[in-house]
């Protein structure tokens, strides 16, 4: 071999795994995962929901063996670790790896905003009329008023898709209460409140926990683990409950127009990750207390985790002013 | 355990399991060039269609859906891929590492982009047929009026962009985490600068594009109304998330070829590259000029004067980075020792017709004029002399400059040169004319056109039945060179080459770098 | 590596305008100067874009190609060491930055220009469909015109089957008329997915979104007859709808005007008469090739839409059928015509799809039915 590969002093060996199947069984767990949802979904909307049995099959199928695969690498990642493979360098790229995916999901999160930012700035004031983009939308949509939350769709402003001048792209309901704060006298009876202090807590009770840790007290450790990934699940039960509200008593839905489209596309993606969140802390829980992982020094899965759980929380956050406040 | 490494295994599952950076970086490079040769065939069927007036070949319906996955193809397929499989290849081999930072999980980036183009391309044999919606899929033709193929292409679209986050995020951990001591950020080589930068983008971006197909499937199966003014939305909602992801990406493609270039003209004007430091900044100009550009695709939506304004002047900005970096190759060149061997003949080919697209795309950021322009054959000229003289020129200058010191082997100069000056002449005779039609009022888009252009389209047929075969050239004289070319015994290569990658043997071992090279303290650039 | 090998690589571009020397004549190589003051504007500042772009880019390749020739290894040149010059390399990121702020000027007031739709004399409605315009010119006193205006090109012109006519893709079957000398103001928007309307002589070019209105203007002062195309990608046919705009004197326009307006009481006259089954075909059929076609099919055996050959709807309940023509279905392509042509025009089509491809139910759908139907 070659001249200069000579040594430079001092530097760990960078742990490079052997070949692995990880990746390609992961691969067909995803694939399968995502080619069932699309045979689900199109047979639901454009074919015969008859024959979204079958498709239901292909993608618990893929999803079960995605989720199995992904607990193996996990595992794996885990036991090198225990054995001492991982050099700082190794755990450092870990570092950077666990920052920007967290840094990707925060861009996600942001188109979401920007399209809530947009329609309620800018599309919202057009439709109604008003302003320099929209000086003439009045003949569109004669009588509709913008306001947030909406009172009405542009659709039903003008009374149904049968009245209206052009397009007919679909069918809009309206919610008849939106799930902002209205009613001062019952702010106990608001759960978006009580979901920010849930939630606001969690991230206190997992730096407890984190503190804990970093003193090698492991009984903390656990109860306050615990108590987050408690108060992960409060929160998923209160959302659900705002949910069934929202559906059942206010008809407040996916269809009914952009508020619902925004309101459910933000709060739920947020939903999603905060199961994600929970999920990862309560195996850093099991982990913990059945095989006594993670020291002082030594935790890096715990600490990604509550990472992320703190980027859920910064989100709610937003959430909380601009869906549920402003 | 990790302790004795050893060759590749043997047979298929070598590279399925692989976790090795130049086998990953192989399958990266194979793969897109196939993607390329569907991506070119789809072309074909379109310049074929268009060779004369009338309908000829295929129904305006398939016309579309061959435009669409064209234009999907070539970017997702053929260009993105390319420049990860040369990351993967390059940057340990230039930084000194021993691999990547995340070397499973680079497989897995790896491995989910055939079946998710597997699933792309199966949405041709689907009921109503394949996307043919543009590969800009504005709503509401890709959401209310769209085949239900569309469900397949938002899926692939998701698989593929969270391959390219991965992707990304395994080569901002490799630059910033596995430089060798010594290899301070202001003396990597440019290319790995530029990839760095890419990457940084590709995290920032990707994520916003699956937004945005996401809104699109819910519009499409949950009856959310993001893009439908009934219900409250705006199309151009649509527009303007994707472009936010859109524009970005254009220099997602282009930003790698620059540094590619940068590696390519030093060697072979045997002088260091000019103003390292400013090419550093003016990448990162352009980065962040990326985000705050998009809208200059939208001139004609009806946006507020304000807003136009705004994105035409940030827009025209842009000029400013690209030309710094112009002058820097041209300053590298002047007085150099300057050959002209198959890698330098196509940074040279870039350097010319790049510059020629930079300059269309300076009249299209004219927002008044885009007025004329905007979406006839002026911007498909455009984009083609950026996108394939820029990066697919710069891609092919990159195999031809390292193939040696991966294959071992030297390629065969007067057959790259002739596959040089056929797809310069052919790409030339193709697209230029495009400038003329599009000029004189052709739309893009069509399957059908207007007497007056038939001659130009003709010529432009022509041309790209001439580029598409050079390429036949450029695939025989790679597998040549791997099954049979003349063995390298120059670790070097190039006697002007510079960087660690030429002080490994040649062929390149399959584990370089075990242990980290000691860096050369003196300052590599200035 | 010989200097015939530099030559060569010049060749290309240079073959590319010679060629368009040759051709010549009939081909246009630039952008129209356009008849408008705006379109002339807009031609001026490209065109002076278009030179400054290619000063610099003569300056730029000059002395890339003076190195090329002087600095070659094979000449015996030695490569000099020099890697950077502050004072350069500022000087090549002011000058750019100048120029652009040079050409920055002229394009804002230009882009203003354009922009400003104040005080026009007529508003026209444009409604872009797949495929076709609808126009509609708006009045104070609600007695508003509309029209749609289809390609007229045959497709046996399309189909290589007869030579091509002069204005192929390019002609309409009802132009869009416009008086010269007159601030006409355009309210575009769309009834289905965006398209946009293009008239290069006249330098409008503007996106028809659904559900909203953009505004643009022109002022011809020449008669005569423009054209262009939609130049958003619409759908299967978006190649083929066309823009065909006629310029006329103020006395032209006026009769054209009242023309249209006496047509538009003649069409309700006749919605109360009854008409006979093959009339009925006759007209359908027309029709149908010319609005649902496009979708259902030159046999009825369906496309874009669903197949009308032993349809359940055509074979089913007329007041089904005459629903699915009136208001469309929502959430899909089918869209609602009840609004887009004579009531006349919609009991024929309803009748030749109950009749055509094989539906032999023998019903006849009369204008008044229609009238009665969309009473409710
Ligand atoms: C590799 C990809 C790539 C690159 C690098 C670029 C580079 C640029 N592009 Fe391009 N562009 C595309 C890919 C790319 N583009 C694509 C794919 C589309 C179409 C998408 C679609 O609709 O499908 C598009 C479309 C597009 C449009 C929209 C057109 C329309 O639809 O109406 C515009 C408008 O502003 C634009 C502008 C620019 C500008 C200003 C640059 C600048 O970065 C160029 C800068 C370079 C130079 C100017 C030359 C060098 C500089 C000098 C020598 C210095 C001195 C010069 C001066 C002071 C003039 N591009
Ligand atoms: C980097 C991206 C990229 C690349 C490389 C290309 C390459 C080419 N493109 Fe590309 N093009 C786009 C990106 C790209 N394009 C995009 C984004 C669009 C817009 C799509 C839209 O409107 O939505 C577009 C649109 C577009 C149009 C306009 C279509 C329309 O508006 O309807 C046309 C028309 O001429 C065209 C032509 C070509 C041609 C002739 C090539 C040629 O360079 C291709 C040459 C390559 C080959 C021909 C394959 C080579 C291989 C062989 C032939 C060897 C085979 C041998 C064996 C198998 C042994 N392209
Ligand atoms: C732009 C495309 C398009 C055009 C033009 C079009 N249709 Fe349709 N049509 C559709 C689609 C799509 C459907 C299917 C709707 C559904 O999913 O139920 C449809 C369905 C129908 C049906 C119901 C068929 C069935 O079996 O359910 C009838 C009847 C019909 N169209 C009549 C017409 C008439 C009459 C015209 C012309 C005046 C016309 N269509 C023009 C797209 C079109
Ligand atoms: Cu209408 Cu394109
Ligand atoms: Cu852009």
């Amino acid at each position: 071999m070659a001249s200069t590969q000579t040594a430079a002093a001092g530097h760990e060996k960078y742990y490079v795994p052997e070949s692995s199947s990880l990746a390609v069984r992961a691969t067909i767990g995803l694939v399968m995962t995502v080619f069932g949802a699309g045979l689900l979904l199109n047979d639901m909307t454009f074919g015969d929901p008859e024959a979204s049995t079958n498709s239901k099959w292909v993608l618990y199928i893929g999803l079960a063996f995605f989720a199995f695969t992904l607990a193996s690498w996990f595992r794996i990642t885990i036991k090198e670790n225990l054995q001492g493979l991982n050099s700082a360098q190794l755990n450092h790229s870990y570092v950077l790896g666990m920052f920007w995916f967290i840094f990707s999901e925060v861009m996600f999160f942001a188109a979401f905003f920007g399209a809530l930012f947009y329609v309620r700035q800018l599309a919202g004031p057009w439709l109604a009329g008003e302003g320099e983009g929209g000086r003439m939308n009045g003949l569109l949509w004669p009588g509709f008023e913008f306001a947030w939350p909406p009172v009405t769709t542009p659709q039903e402003a003008v009374g149904g898709v049968d009245a209206q001048a052009i397009a007919n792209n679909g069918i809009f309901g309206t919610s008849e209460r939106s799930m902002a704060f209205a009613d001062a006298h019952h702010w106990y009876q608001w759960l978006p409140m009580w979901n920010t202090l849930v939630l606001l807590s969690s991230s206190f009770t997992v730096h407890v926990a984190h503190t804990a840790l970093l003193k090698d007290q492991r009984g903390k450790f656990n109860l306050w683990l615990g108590i987050t990934v408690g108060l992960g699940i409060f929160f998923l039960f209160l959302q659900a409950a705002e949910y069934y509200e929202a559906y059942a008593h206010f008809g407040l839905t996916l269809n009914s127009g952009i508020y619902g489209s925004t309101f459910f596309m933000l709060t739920g993606f947020h939903g999603f990750h905060v199961a994600m969140g929970m999920t990862m802390l309560l195996i850093q829980l099991i982990r913990s207390v059945k095989n006594k992982h993670f020291t002082a020094s030594d935790h890096f899965g715990f600490e990604a985790s509550s990472w992320y759980w703190h980027f859920v929380d910064v989100v709610w956050v937003f959430l909380f002013l601009f869906v549920y406040i402003l | 355990m990790g302790d004795h490494h050893h060759g590749p295994a043997k047979g298929l599952s070598r590279w399925l399991f692989t976790t090795n950076h130049k086998d990953i970086g192989t399958m990266y490079l194979w793969f897109s060039f196939a993607m390329f040769i569907l991506g070119g065939a789809f072309a074909m069927i379109i310049r074929a269609e268009l060779f004369q007036p009338g309908m000829q070949l295929v129904e305006p319906g398939f016309f579309n859906q061959m435009t669409t996955l064209h234009g999907l193809v070539m970017v997702f397929g053929a260009i993105m891929p390319s420049f990860v499989g040369l990351a993967n290849w390059m940057i340990p081999m230039m930084i000194g590492a021993p691999d990547m930072a995340l070397p499973r999980m680079n497989n897995w980036s790896f491995w989910i982009l055939p079946p998710g183009f597997l699933m792309l391309a199966s949405t041709l044999f689907m009921e109503g047929g394949a996307p043919a919606f543009g590969w800009t899929f504005y709503a509401p033709l890709s959401t209310t009026y769209a085949a239900p193929s569309v469900t397949f292409f938002i899926f692939a679209i998701h698989i593929l962009g969270v391959s390219s986050i991965m992707g990304s995020i395994n080569i901002i951990a490799t630059v910033m985490n596995m430089r060798a001591p010594g290899m301070t950020y202001m003396k990597m080589p440019l290319f790995v600068w530029t990839w760095l930068i890419t990457a940084f983008l590709l995290v920032a971006v990707m994520p916003v594009l699956a937004g945005a197909v996401t809104m699109m499937l819910m519009d499409i199966h949950f009856g959310t109304s993001f893009f439908s003014a009934a219900g409250g939305g705006d199309p151009v909602l649509f527009q303007h998330i994707f472009w936010f992801f859109g524009h970005p990406e254009v220099y997602i493609i282009i930003l790698p070829a620059f540094g590619v270039v940068s590696q390519i003209i030093p060697a072979f004007s045997r002088k260091p590259l000019f103003g390292y430091a400013s090419m550093v900044y003016a990448t990162a100009a352009i980065a962040f000029l990326s985000f705050i550009v998009w809208a200059h695709h939208m001139y004609t939506v009806g946006m507020p004067v304000a807003g136009e304004l705004f994105f035409m002047y940030a827009t025209m900005l842009i000029a400013v980075p690209t030309g710094v970096k112009v002058f820097n190759w041209i300053s590298t060149m002047w007085r150099g020792a300057l050959s002209f061997e198959t890698p330098m003949l196509f940074c040279i080919g870039f350097l010319v017709l790049f510059t020629i697209g930079g300059f269309t795309g300076l009249m299209l950021s004219i927002a008044p004029a885009d007025f004329q322009y905007h979406d006839t054959y002026f911007v498909v000229a455009h984009f083609h002399y950026v996108m394939v003289a820029g990066a697919v020129f710069s891609m092919t200058a990159a195999v031809y400059y390292w193939l040696p010191k991966w294959s071992g082997r030297m390629y065969n100069e007067n057959m790259g040169k002739i596959h040089f000056w056929v797809s310069f002449i052919g790409f030339n005779i193709t697209f230029f004319p495009q400038h003329f039609v599009g000029l004189a009022g052709m739309p893009r888009r069509i399957p059908d056109y207007a007497l007056q252009f038939a001659d130009f389209n003709m010529m432009s047929s022509i041309g790209a039945f001439i580029y598409g075969a050079s390429q036949i050239l450029f695939l025989y004289n790679v597998i040549a060179t791997i099954v049979s070319g003349k063995r390298v015994t120059d670790d070097r290569v190039w006697d002007g080459a510079e960087g660690l990658e030429w002080t490994v043997a040649t062929p390149a071992p399959y584990h370089t770098f075990e242990v980290p090279p000691a860096i050369d303290p003196t300052p590599a650039h200035g | 590596m010989s200097f015939g090998n530099i030559i060569r690589a010049l060749a290309g571009p240079v073959l590319a305008f010679a060629s368009a020397a040759v051709f010549g004549q009939g081909n246009q190589v630039n952008m129209a100067k356009g008849v408008t003051e705006v379109g002339a504007e807009i031609y001026d500042l490209h065109m002076l874009i278009l030179w400054i772009c290619v000063v610099i880019g003569v300056g730029v390749f000059s002395v890339m190609f003076y190195s090329i020739i002087y600095h070659r290894k094979s000449r015996g040149h030695e490569p000099a060491q020099f890697h950077e010059s502050t004072k350069v390399e500022i000087a090549w990121t002011v000058v750019p930055f100048l120029i652009l702020i040079g050409m920055a000027v002229p394009a804002t007031s230009t882009l203003l220009e354009a922009y400003n739709t104040d005080d026009a004399e007529i508003d026209i409605l444009v409604t872009g469909y797949q495929w076709k315009w609808k126009y509609e010119y708006l009045d104070e006193n609600g007695e508003n015109v509309s029209f749609f205006s289809n390609l007229s090109t045959p497709q046996s012109e399309i189909y290589n089957s007869q030579t091509k006519g002069e204005n192929y893709l390019l002609e309409v079957d009802e132009p869009v008329v416009i008086p010269v000398d007159t601030k006409v103001r355009f309210l575009l928007t769309a009834n289905d997915v965006i398209h946009s309307w293009w008239v290069p002589e006249i330098a409008v070019k503007k996106d028809a979104i659904p559900g909203f209105i953009n505004e643009a203007w022109t002022k011809v002062p020449e008669q005569g007859i423009y054209r262009g195309q939609c130049t958003e990608l619409c759908g299967a046919y978006h190649g083929f709808m066309p823009v065909e705009v006629h310029a006329v004197s103020r006395e032209e326009y006026d009769a054209w005007l009242a023309a249209k307006r006496a047509d538009k009481v003649a069409q309700a006259a006749a919605a109360s008469q009854a008409l006979s089954l093959d009339e009925l075909m006759a007209k359908g059929e027309a029709v149908y090739n010319a609005q649902c076609m496009a979708c259902h099919g030159m046999n009825g055996e369906g496309g874009v839409g669903k197949a009308i050959a032993g349809s359940p709807v055509a074979l089913g309940d007329i007041g089904r059928h005459l629903d699915v023509g009136i208001k469309g279905v929502a959430g899909t392509a089918m869209q609602a015509f009840g609004g887009q042509m004579s009531d006349v025009d919609m009991a024929a089509v309803i009748t030749y799809q109950r009749n055509a491809f094989g539906n032999n139910t023998g019903d006849i759908v009369q204008p008044s039915d229609v009238v009665n139907h969309k009473k409710g």
